[in-house]
């Protein structure tokens, strides 16, 4: 590696010493100084365009202001990133965006995490209206089943943009017109609906106002819960209970299973549950339908379905590999087929006054309960309501949980009992290594030694993983199987192209729409982007998830003992004609334009 | 300037589709010459819609909003096509001085048509212009390259109705 250049420059009278290269907004945080930001999203919007980090530059005894995210240091620089004039132009900044921005802060649903709101507090600008003039018009965009555009609290930062670009390869957002009328849209003016998205979410994450925003189903919810003819039941997604403490000013990472269950018990559910019981019965089809494929070169490489978003993104961009695609459903539909049949027999129970809610760290799974191409019960959806982390928490908050007394809780048998191969579904590379798990024991009829369980090839935040898995056969044999992991969809788009080309052979793929897995999918607790551009928020949830399936009695998803009585007693074994029928779907191409 | 998307039918033809492809592969794979691709297209068709956009986009492998996006931003983009009498408008700053405004506004209203915009059957088309050097007979408007001067409104909307009756 060439020796790095050493840069010197003075900030606020502070020597500083950074690479030639480094951003002056870099360069100052090695100072300890804090230039604030709102367009700026760390490698992915660099465009300088809002104007709030800016600091004075001094050359020849002048003073320029200049953007600190995008301009480089050089050799002798001196900068002052507090003077008067940079505050007052911070200012004055802040109070033209207020100009054209609908101040519905009260009852918005980002009041008090909203990086504008913050912004004006931090610089005391006092007078939001100095401004006030033109006001741009424009329609709300409820088209999509999982997301509100409402462009009056646009601030034209372009983050949604640079996200659904260059992290999902979707673009199918981006800036129309100009000047006043510039405004965030899709082509043609067409609602989300009616364009090629994948419902992910990630540009709710990235938005530092309320501009984007989930659809709140909290409603459906509270009136399912107070409908004493409905049976409300919840599952909980693996990523959920790293994610939720955030709502309750927790540091990122607190594993809440215990608080979560209490919180949902006293909101009113009738059954509290556990995806992850869901997700063990996901590997129990998906390991033996890649078995059966793999086996048969059936369609290789097999790629996984629990992600909503990775399967939205494959009907519409590449249909035409649509085999490929498992067709077990996803741990939430798997949930809601089994709630309806199995669940509402046992318990006497109408399917049609079972009211099956999840809480999801995901959008696009309010997306995913919508489709009927294969529901366990005729007209019936196997989901009812979905909810992000942040409605969950919104609920109790409004409820008057208090989350800081909430006892320990535990989920209620028998969907209650997950395996440690359940839990790390959450984070990428989760559902390959709980698939290995299963497959390699199943396969080799060998149990693997407890410290050979974790499959390290296959963790880590990387957008693409690959590892040669070797499993010994009883017939003395070795089947070595090609796995690849991808998370964020520009990293699928990439796998997907060397599936296509045939550069690449694997066996098995493991994708998730969004970059991380689902500890950093499209519904969770909204960090900002001062948080996100310095933390890795994906690799501490992840840690803690492993840390859960680290701690769990059972780790494997065949070995939980709910996972074996539900065959025993009601599915025969996996992939039989009732499994096939409940717990497997269709998909369906999709037309970009 | 917000555009309005057009919603007469597209009578794009094989020959007109088959010139924007040989412009498509010309461009070898570069992205970057995507305006030269739209003003070629809109040389061919006069005008930007859906299908043609489309094309664009796949031909050239670039987001169909990129596409749009641009040809919203430039105003020498059209999302619609030219009509049989392509009404333009002068508000140029002597047009301007003298009223051009209130004509612009009478005329957008009598077609129900904003800037930029072909009424549905196709018979007319509305622009805005900067000065076509007949600032004299200011406020003007021409119609298919012919000047009307000295307008009012009300002059102005005789002149498109007595067109509209024809």
């Amino acid at each position: 590696m060439s020796e790095e250049k050493l840069v010197n420059l003075k900030i606020n009278g502070i020597d500083v010493s950074v690479p030639e290269g480094t951003t002056v907004l870099l360069a100052a945080r090695k100072a300890g100084i804090r230039i604030p930001t709102l367009c700026w999203l760390k490698d992915i919007n660099e465009i300088g365009a809002c104007r709030i980090c800016v600091v004075e530059n001094e050359v020849k005894g002048a003073r320029k202001l200049i953007a600190a995210c995008t301009f480089p240091v050089s050799e002798g620089m001196v900068i002052y990133t507090n003077s008067p004039k940079v505050i007052e132009s911070r200012k004055t900044t802040l109070q033209l965006l207020l100009s054209n921005h609908k101040m519905e802060c009260l009852s918005c649903v980002r009041s008090g995490n909203c990086e504008l709101q913050a912004l004006c507090k931090e610089y005391g600008v006092e007078d939001a209206h100095r401004f006030d003039g033109f006001r741009s018009t424009w329609a709300i965009d409820d088209s999509a089943p999982h997301m509100y555009r409402d462009n009056e609290k646009c601030i034209l930062c372009r983050r949604c943009v640079a996200v659904c670009s260059k992290t999902q390869a979707c673009s199918v957002i981006g800036a129309n017109d100009r000047g006043i009328d510039t405004h965030i849209a899709c082509a043609f003016e067409r609602g989300l609906a009616d364009v090629a998205c994948v419902s992910c979410g990630q540009c709710i994450v990235a938005c530092p106002t309320g501009a984007l925003s989930e659809k709140d189903d909290t409603q459906k919810v509270f009136d399912a819960l107070n409908d004493p003819k409905k049976h409300v039941i919840i599952q909980t997604a693996p990523s959920v209970r790293v994610q939720l403490g955030e709502e309750f000013g927790m540091p990122i990472g607190s594993l809440v299973t215990g608080k979560m269950v209490s919180s949902l018990r006293m909101l009113g559910f009738e059954k509290v549950f556990d995806t992850n019981f869901a997700a063990d019965m996901t590997i129990m089809e998906e390991a033996t339908e890649f078995l059966k494929r793999y086996k048969e070169k059936d369609n290789l490489p097999m790629t996984t379905s629990c992600s909503p978003g990775w399967v939205k993104y494959i009907e519409y961009y590449y249909p035409e590999l649509l085999p490929h695609v498992s067709s077990t459903k996803s741990p939430q539909g798997i949930f809601g087929s089994i709630a309806k049949t199995y669940y509402a027999e046992k318990m006497g129970w109408d399917p049609a006054d079972v009211f099956c809610v999840s809480a999801m760290p995901c959008t696009a799974k309010k997306f995913e309960a919508q489709r009927y191409e294969h529901t366990a019960v005729k007209g019936l959806p196997d989901i009812d309501a979905v909810l992000t982390t942040r409605e969950l928490g919104r609920m109790i908050r409004k409820m008057g949980i208090m989350w800081d007394e909430l006892p320990e809780g535990e989920f209620d048998a028998p969907f209650g009992l997950g395996s440690g191969a359940g839990t790390i579904f959450g984070a990428t590379g989760g559902v390959m290594e709980a698939a290995l798990r299963t497959a390699y024991e199943v396969v080799s009829g060998q149990k693997l030694p407890d410290d050979k369980l974790d499959f390290t090839a296959v963790r880590g935040t990387q957008g693409i993983k690959e590892a040669d898995i070797d499993i010994p056969t009883p017939e003395g044999e070795t089947l070595t199987i090609h796995v690849a992991v991808a998370s964020g969809l520009v990293n699928a788009k990439q796998i997907l192209e060397w599936i296509k080309s045939g550069e690449k052979n694997y066996d098995f793929v493991e994708i998730m729409a969004c970059p991380g897995g689902c500890v950093n999918g499209g519904g969770q607790p909204i960090q900002p982007a001062d948080v996100r551009n310095f933390t890795d928020i994906r690799k501490i949830r992840a840690e803690a998830l492993y840390r859960d399936d680290l701690g769990l009695p059972i780790r494997r998803s065949h070995e939980n003992p709910d996972v074996t009585a539900m065959y025993e007693g009601f599915f025969g074994e996996p992939g039989s004609e009732k499994a096939e029928e409940i717990m497997h779907t269709v998909y369906i191409p999709r037309k970009q334009y | 300037m917000h555009k309005n998307v057009s919603k007469i039918p597209f009578k794009g033809t094989p020959e007109q589709k088959e010139k924007l492809m040989a412009v498509i592969a010309g461009t070898n794979g570069d992205k970057s010459l995507l305006m030269h691709v739209m003003q070629e297209a809109q040389e061919i068709y006069g005008y930007l819609p859906y299908e043609v956009q489309v094309m664009i986009a796949e031909g050239m492998d670039v987001p169909l909003e990129k596409v749009f996006g641009v040809a919203t931003f430039y105003a020498q983009f059209a999302l619609s096509p030219k009509g049989e009498y392509d009404v333009s408008i002068c508000l140029g700053t002597a047009c301007y001085v003298r009223g051009a405004q209130a004509v612009f506004d009478e005329v957008s209203k009598t077609l129900g048509i904003g800037a930029g915009e072909c009424t549905p059957d196709g018979k007319f088309s509305l622009d805005a212009c900067r000065c076509v050097g007949a600032c004299g007979l200011a406020p003007v408007m021409m119609i298919n390259g012919e000047v009307y001067g000295r307008l009012t409104p009300e002059k102005a909307k005789e002149i498109i109705e007595s067109i509209a009756a024809k």
